[in-house]
């Protein structure tokens, strides 16, 4: 897995390339709260458009992520969710709680 | 038996083993939806002995198996696929097999909600001092085609 950060409108978006399993996710929770905790980043774009595979662990690393965006008064946005990820989402019952868009230009303008 | 894994608890192994049971769960003419259900189901549950059976130690042994269920043999009710996982880390609790409610928003304790969404038959057991877990998942019956007469 792969993550790439790069700044946008009011915020960091971080690009996301490969599986987000359980040898993966601890890197983007890292990197996740990283930006929301010690960078403050008022809002933080989760691009997942090249990610093929999600599992539980990565799904608790984005509730934590959420969780430290309600904490630190920001945002975590999600787009770019393939079917893969979606299926997980909706497995989980989390997919209201989490700002969703389908793509980047619908994200930076939310 | 159509396939048998020997691995380690490694974390790295884990893609591997998603992509060999995806190209089973092809072969065996599942749907894109229930191989994927296969796929996380099998992934979660490695991940789940990693992490709680073996304490997130790592090189520990993980013995998986796959054989292909037809219909009228082994007293298989449906064509479908059997896995059986075998682990030798502690005991599961049962508690940890009730899983959690799902309105509570906290990150963690979704990997068993996801394998019973995901698989038919799931069974814990203890054997022989292992822990072996069997997830089942039936062919889902193709669609009839419809025949419509010409004019």
């Amino acid at each position: 897995m792969q993550i790439v950060a790069r700044l946008a409108t009011g915020g960091t978006i971080l690009d996301i390339t490969g599986d987000i399993d359980l040898a993966h996710s601890p890197a983007m929770r890292k990197a996740l709260l990283q930006e929301i905790r010690e960078k403050k980043t008022p809002k933080v774009f989760l691009n997942l458009e090249k990610v093929r595979y999600i599992d539980s662990s990565g799904i608790a690393s984005l509730v934590e992520g959420l969780k430290a965006s309600r904490d630190m008064g920001s945002r975590l946005i999600l787009y770019g969710l393939s079917k893969t990820v979606r299926e997980v989402m909706e497995l989980s019952r989390l997919q209201k709680i989490f700002e969703i868009h389908e793509s980047e230009a619908q994200a930076l303008g939310s | 038996m159509l396939l048998k894994l020997e691995l380690h608890s490694n974390p790295e192994a884990l893609c591997l083993v998603r992509a060999t049971i995806e190209r089973a769960a092809e072969v065996l003419h599942f749907r894109d939806a229930e191989a994927r259900a296969i796929v996380r189901s099998v992934d979660e549950a490695l991940a789940n002995v990693m992490r709680h059976a073996y304490g997130g130690r790592p090189g520990l042994p993980i013995e998986m198996s796959c054989r292909r269920l037809e219909h009228g043999r082994q007293k298989a009710a449906q064509d479908g696929i059997e896995i059986l996982l075998t682990d030798e880390g502690v005991p599961v609790k049962p508690s940890a097999l009730q899983g959690r409610a799902l309105d509570e928003i906290r990150p963690g304790g979704l990997g068993l909600h996801f394998i019973r969404e995901s698989m038919d038959e799931v069974e814990f057991m203890r054997k022989k001092g292992k822990n072996l877990l069997r997830m089942v998942k039936y062919l889902s019956p193709t669609p009839q085609a419809v025949v419509t007469e010409g004019e």
